[in-house]
């Protein structure tokens, strides 16, 4: 599934970042590399964009560039 | 010696800089890089400079701030590079040190915030990490001073004995391949240009097409460059920037596995999740981010700032009266004593008045950005700004703009796009600047002294209101097109150090001190000798028959429909296009009235209603000087800051106009 689907305070795996250009180039040197545990922690009050923890940090991000990035269905 | 400063935004770079510089700074200029950076000698070693570089997440530049530290490195060819990391983020601070590592230039990683690290009972095993790393490593804690004096130590040894890293190789398999054999191919080119070809490499091998100009390859090199990529690809079955990202990723996690002992969470990250779920909270984050403005303003204008202002002022009205009694006593001419007095004293002085009341907004601006708090507001405004086609990055530069136009247009350079980013340098002014602070003081206190604070709020809101709407026109006309992308790191909360709020302050009170004795002080002599003087050179009696007098007459015309028709009103205007705190010092040499005789002088030349309309042109009429040439430089474009001056005093005109005339229908 995407990452704008996960539930807020769930984890998941990425499995890979979509899309392409500079967007894509950034995502990949924040660290948002497969196999990476993410978090989304809160939505903005105005309902976008979302706050992203992963790697021991936060990480804004945009709910439509979201969608370019694929996580694990289930993760434990 | 020449040392370049790099690490991640919020890693405590700018702190470490004033550790290992004191106030010993400049603002430098470096052939190349089209941006100053700050250079500063490193304390005990007169020899060693140090060049504070943007913060960057990795060396393919993504923003223009982030090519001008790319371009200082690999154009500047620095003698040695300090890399700060953040110890208590390890991961993504190291993916910037391995690109730095692979350009084989003397490196020593400086580990900040090791207190922290300490604090929560973790560990980094340094010797370890160092060996596999293969540079020096030094545990620091920039806020606290500690571990500085060995950084200098041990960065001053390894410049000198042109010490480098002792690996370059972090990858294995099929990228290894890859980035060995393009590193074969390009080695002369690299050689040419002085920069490591396995940096090179691995940077074309990543898809940096910058680089890849810059070399000027032959059409065959590119083939074969490219066919040893596709079969990397190929291999991987990945693209090539994600093999590289990865790779690095691979990498630093294993070594952080092996290296970081780290038992629980950080007590830092929790409590800034925890004010997180206050200060970015679904119903009062807006409401709270709004009372934190409104409490600023009033404290800045109400109660700290107008105090010491205040204080300040009659001080210098002393000091001049005092001056005024000794010169006549002395004999002295009375155009001298005028010069001296309603000149000089009467024009410097009523700017030197405000000094407090702008280092307090700065005070509160820099709390604002060094706390991380800044980084939320974008964070919350994000979707609002989205609707002019801008991104929250945007608000940043704007808060600043409130301060000053200048670092305000230059912070625009932190946007990942051309297009926001000159947007946001053509919105900027509209943000009204502390150096209009002296109007407003010396009108709300002429005019409005029952409601200052309440004019002042609406005059920064009208600001506001007009940026607005002409970010929606310029989203619609000049600047269409889908705005960015946001992505921007939330940084932990933390106490901004001492030092670097108290050395910021310095800068800005020596800033507006030098503009005060130099600009404002020239402006002053300037405007004392035109109204002093006829066309003939003759004293005259009364200054509505001087020089002066006559040149302002010529666009007071123009003002006319907006209320103030007197010649001294439209000097002050003219004078204000240098920098604005002369719009007041102007009207105090021509009335010749001490800052605290001004409002009274003030309130002969204006009703209420015109000063109203006069405060509302001034908040939007042309920038001063200084921010026209940022702005000029910044968009590289003349034809864009010209656009900016008629811009602002056309809407500036009529603003003004619709405040005096539907106010004269109301009254």
């Amino acid at each position: 599934m995407k990452l704008d689907e996960l539930e807020i305070g769930k984890k998941s795996k990425i499995l890979a970042v979509r899309g392409q250009g500079t967007l894509r180039d950034r995502l990949l040197d924040m660290g948002l590399t497969p196999h990476t545990e993410v978090m989304i922690r809160k939505a903005a009050p105005m309902g976008d964009p979302i706050e992203l923890s992963l790697r021991g940090y936060e990480l804004t991000l945009r709910i439509d560039d979201a969608k370019n990035i694929e996580i694990e269905d289930d993760f434990a | 010696m020449r040392f370049a400063l790099v690490g991640n935004q919020n890693s405590g770079k700018t702190t470490l800089f004033n550790q290992l510089t004191g106030s010993n700074q400049h603002v430098g200029n470096f052939p190349g890089v089209t941006v100053e950076s700050k250079e500063g000698i490193i304390r005990g070693h007169n020899e060693a400079t140090i060049v504070d570089l943007p913060g960057v997440y990795s060396l393919s530049p993504y923003t223009s701030e982030e090519v001008v530290t790319r371009d200082f490195i690999i154009k500047q060819h620095p003698d040695g590079i300090i890399n700060i990391v953040d110890a208590t983020n390890l991961e993504r601070n190291l993916y910037l040190s391995m690109q730095l590592i692979e350009l084989n230039m003397p490196i020593v990683i400086a580990l900040n915030m090791m207190d922290e690290v300490r604090s929560n009972d973790g560990t980094i095993k340094i010797s370890q990490m160092q060996e596999t790393l293969g540079v020096p490593i030094v545990a620091i804690s920039a806020s606290k001073n500690e571990g500085i004096s060995e950084l200098i130590d041990i960065a001053i040894k390894m410049a000198e004995s042109m010490q480098l890293p002792k690996k370059q190789d972090f990858c294995s398999g099929a990228t290894h391949r890859t980035i060995h054999s393009v590193a074969h191919l390009i080695e002369d080119h690299a050689e040419r240009i002085k920069v490591s070809p396995k940096f090179i490499a691995t940077k074309i091998v990543e898809g940096d097409q910058t680089l890849i100009d810059v070399l000027k390859l032959s059409d065959t090199e590119k083939c074969s460059i490219e066919n040893s990529i596709k079969e990397m690809e190929d291999a991987l079955g990945t693209d090539r920037k994600a093999a590289i990202a990865d790779m690095r990723y691979i990498f630093i996690d294993k070594l952080c596995a092996d290296t970081v002992v780290k038992p629980k969470e950080s007590k830092q990250h929790l409590r800034s999740v925890k004010i997180d779920n206050v200060l970015t909270h679904k119903y009062l984050a807006i409401p709270i981010f709004l009372s934190l403005m409104g409490l600023t303003f009033w404290l800045t204008f109400g109660v700290i700032g107008s105090f010491f202002s205040g204080l300040l002022g009659s001080g210098i009205a002393w000091v001049s009266d005092t001056t005024r009694i000794g010169l006549s006593a002395a004999g002295f001419n009375p155009v001298m004593i005028s010069l001296v007095v309603e000149g000089i004293f009467a024009g410097v002085g009523s700017v030197l008045s405000f000094i407090p009341t702008i280092v307090v907004l700065f005070f509160f601006l820099s709390l604002f950005e060094d706390s991380g708090y800044m980084a939320r507001v974008a964070f919350v405004m994000d979707k609002l700004l989205r609707k002019i086609g801008l991104s929250g990055r945007s608000f940043v530069p704007m808060l600043i703009g409130f301060g000053c136009s200048v670092p305000a247009i230059m912070a625009t350079r932190t946007s990942p796009s051309e297009r926001d980013r000159k947007m946001t340098i053509l919105l900027t002014p509209f943000m009204s600047c502390s150096a209009k602070l002296p109007i407003y003081g010396m009108f709300t206190m002429a005019f409005f002294q029952d409601n200052r604070a309440l004019v002042m709020i609406a005059l920064y809101c009208l600001g506001i209101l007009l940026g607005v709407i002409s970010g929606l026109i310029f989203n619609k006309t000049l600047y269409r097109g889908h705005p960015v992308p946001f992505i921007m790191e939330l940084p932990n909360y933390r106490m901004p150090s001492t030092k670097t709020v108290l050395l910021l302050l310095w800068e800005k009170a020596h800033d507006f001190l030098t503009r005060a004795f130099t600009v404002i002080f020239i402006a002053t002599l300037v405007i004392w000798f035109f109204q002093t003087f006829d066309a003939r050179f003759n004293v005259v009696t009364d200054s509505a028959d001087s020089m002066l007098a006559a040149i302002g007459r010529l666009i007071t015309p123009i003002f006319v429909p907006l209320g103030f028709s007197d010649w001294r009103v439209s000097t002050a205007l003219i004078t204000g296009f240098m920098a604005k705190e002369a719009v007041i010092s102007t009207f105090a040499v021509l009335t010749g009235a001490s800052a605290s005789e001004l409002p009274v002088a003030l309130s002969q030349m204006f009703t209420p209603l015109s000063a109203l309309a006069f405060l509302a042109f001034t908040l939007v009429y042309s920038p001063c000087i200084a921010a026209i040439s940022t702005i000029k430089r910044e968009m590289h474009s003349s034809m864009a800051a010209l656009g900016v001056v008629l811009y602002q005093t056309a809407v500036a005109w009529v603003v003004a106009f619709i405040v005096y005339q539907v106010g004269n229908l109301l009254i």
